[in-house]
């Protein structure tokens, strides 16, 4: 259970995140959790510690406020060997139509606030040499409809980013991974009908996370019958799409 | 609205249910309530967490918040699960000091009901070993409550079934174990008379427990095996099961029920013969020490996934009684006799010693416990009326974990505790606020 290993995790007190920090610890990893409550963050923390014996610490982070992500950086008591952002923001897509503010939070919290504090980390991961960026995005940001475009077109521009970035750290030997998740029961989409075949548990996802580490991959979908399912929703044409209600 | 039931899942009613993220909002929670009670992971028998308007579920409070390897001091969530815990600790050589008859009962639940376990006559309930707990109090306000401080709120909540306010955290003790084995001995009890002597000889091992066949008759009544076991040391292992892993996993697959069995699947014929393969494969090993996984060991039904669902639509109720020791033997033989008169089934009957409780209502006091399965059935209640009248005149009670159906005076005629418990509950604002379906039905 030893390894000098670290991860930073992006958004501390997500049930994702709780499930992805705990494989890491469990692996023996050092784990560092931030969150905007950190007292929340403190209860994950706390639990994987107990129950790993990992060394688990909490960092103040609200990922709207772009204008500290370097200090937030110089501040971490070390570079991560990985990081891992899970930060993300349903939101109410019929507010957002018209409260712009409200809007304006989702696509910054989904969308602004990783890229930009995960381009910040590839910069350092660059100059070191080394690092992995693992960002979860959704299956939303594959194709946007009616009833989720304002946090699906964020996810969609986390998408890109995340793409690029790839695009751009393969050739030095930097791996960028995007998860997808689909549809997952956590308190996010507590209240929420889901169904099961396509809906995975929340320790599915953070083992899929773990696993991209180990195993690689560029773009996962934790429950493999998305990729079918996406392809086809995206396959379908603009004149068909724009009548269906999705 | 939600329809709520027990594990017995009779009664049903309606609640609204509320699930607050943390522990921290819960007291923002239920501010403005009232008629509300805590559940934990809905495994009480009968109405106890089941709130008179609003239940409010505390399986988020899920996180173990501190745990000193060395020591075993371990501060953990009301909402953390039994199972859940187990298998964090018994690996680095940790078990729970007192564990219920299911591991699917959550930490609050098992202060709240102040469960014991097949060592109470040794090592108390389950309450005997919290440390610390803190509570939500029905002001808003969140207190600690240790033997040295708030000390009587302790004893209040300890066993209150959740009516002084929602346990929130609590502090205990692990106990160290050196395997994940149990060394089980069987003995055999031809009788009723002959298991509680059997019992009483083997008082100085730690678990202990009493299988009764309870359709045997005349001079069979109560024939019963008696496990006896201890947690198995490293040399154990070495002379019973050599070259076996110290911590084994758990490769004990679940057999899940998984639809409401006909209620004729259980009649006298099914039981029966239940209950003879039972008494047999026991009896074959009757005398020899041999080992068992720690986990079907102590939780054997939970091996078998919904099993509450083989009663059928109905639901069942669950007869848990304890009786002083001196008046044990002809009360427990007669609720028997009636039982097996009847044929009312019970696909298992336990019979376990038990030492003085600790809480206002806790519900052990030295003597013997007594628990039946009984399907609901348009003439179970009056023969359960019987019985309890039986039961108190003994000095005896009712667990109120298990209970669905009790009347208020047999309730106050077994506990003595209860005018003390209402006076708590009256200084901190409970009365009236802090309500389920049980503390309505008996008037607490």
């Amino acid at each position: 259970m030893t390894s000098s290993k670290s991860l930073l995790l992006l958004g501390g007190t997500s049930d994702i995140g709780r499930a992805a920090a705990l494989h890491f610890a469990q692996a023996g990893w050092q784990v560092m959790l931030t969150a905007r409550n950190e007292e929340e963050a403190r209860r994950n923390a706390d639990d994987i510690a107990s129950r790993t014996g990992a060394e688990v610490t909490t960092h103040r982070l609200d990922v709207l406020e772009t204008d500290r992500f370097s200090d937030f950086v110089g501040t971490l008591p070390r570079l991560p060997d990985v990081v891992v952002c899970v930060v993300g923001e349903l939101g109410d897509q019929s507010r957002a139509q018209s409260d712009l503010a409200h809007a304006a939070m989702v696509i910054r919290t989904n969308f602004e606030g990783p890229a930009l504090l995960l381009g910040l980390l590839a910069e350092r991961f660059l100059e070191r040499g080394s690092g992995t960026i693992i960002g979860v995005s959704s299956v939303a940001g594959d194709r946007g409809r009616g009833s989720n475009y304002v946090y699906g077109a964020a996810k969609a521009g986390f998408t890109a980013f995340l793409s690029g970035l790839r695009n751009r750290l393969a050739p030095r030997g930097l791996r960028v991974v995007t998860v997808k998740p689909g549809f997952v029961r956590t308190r996010m989409t507590a209240g929420i009908k889901l169904p099961p075949v396509v809906t995975a548990e929340a320790d599915e996802v953070g083992r899929a996370i773990f696993a991209a580490v180990e195993k690689g991959g560029d773009v996962i979908y934790v429950r493999r019958v998305w990729r079918p399912i996406m392809m086809m929703i995206t396959g379908i044409p603009e004149r068909v799409f724009k009548r269906l209600r999705l | 609205m939600t329809e709520l039931a027990g594990w017995g899942r009779y009664p049903r009613h309606e609640s609204e249910v509320l699930s607050p993220a943390t522990p921290t909002t819960l007291p923002k929670t239920i501010a403005d309530k009232t008629g509300f009670i805590a559940r934990g992971n809905g495994r009480a028998y009968g109405d106890a967490a089941i709130g008179e308007r609003i239940t409010v579920s505390t399986r988020g409070f899920d996180r173990i918040r501190a745990f000193d390897r060395t020591t075993g001091l371990i501060r953990v969530e009301a909402g953390v699960l039994l199972s859940d815990l187990l298998n964090v600790v018994v690996p680095l050589g940790f078990f729970v000091p007192v564990v219920p008859g299911t591991k699917f009962v959550t930490i609050g639940g098992m202060i709240a009901s102040d469960v014991h376990g097949k060592n109470h006559h040794q090592d108390g309930g389950f309450g005997d070993h919290v440390e610390a707990l803190t509570l939500s109090l029905p002001d808003g306000s969140v207190v600690t409550c240790s033997r040295e401080e708030n000390a009587d709120l302790l004893s209040a909540t300890i066993g209150g079934m959740g009516l002084t306010g929602t346990i929130l955290e609590a502090t205990f003790r692990l106990r160290p174990v050196e395997t994940g084995w149990m060394k089980q001995k069987t003995l055999v009890a031809p009788n009723l008379e002959s298991a509680l002597a059997a019992l009483q000889s083997v008082d100085d091992v730690t678990y202990t427990v009493a299988w009764i066949d309870c359709l045997a008759r005349g001079a069979a009544l109560g024939r019963s095996l008696i496990f006896a076991a201890e947690h198995a040391r490293p040399r154990d292992i070495d002379v019973l099961r050599p070259g076996a892993p110290t911590f084994p996993s758990s490769k004990f697959g679940r057999l899940s029920v998984p639809f409401d069995l006909p209620a004729v699947t259980l009649n006298r014929m099914s039981v029966s013969a239940f209950n003879e393969l039972y008494f047999r494969s026991g009896a074959v090993k009757s005398g020899y020490p041999f080992l068992v996984h720690w986990d079907p060991y102590f939780f054997p039904l939970d091996g078998i996934g919904d099993w509450n669902r083989i009663y059928g639509k109905r639901g069942f109720l669950q007869y848990q009684c304890v009786v002083p020791t001196e008046k044990a033997g002809p009360v427990l033989e007669r609720i028997l006799d009636q039982v097996s008169r009847r044929g009312a089934a019970s696909f298992l009957a336990v019979l376990k010693r038990l030492g003085p409780g600790h809480g206002d209502l806790s519900f052990p006091l030295d003597g013997f416990t007594l628990t039946l399965d009984l399907p609901v059935s348009d003439d179970v209640f009056a023969l359960l009326d019987e019985l309890d009248r039986a039961v108190v005149a003994a000095g005896g009670r009712l667990y109120l974990a298990k209970d669905a159906r009790q009347s208020p005076a047999t309730f106050e005629a077994g506990y003595p505790g209860l005018a003390r418990f209402r006076e708590t509950r009256r200084a901190i604002g409970a009365s009236g606020r802090v309500s389920s379906r049980l503390s309505m039905r008996l008037g607490i």
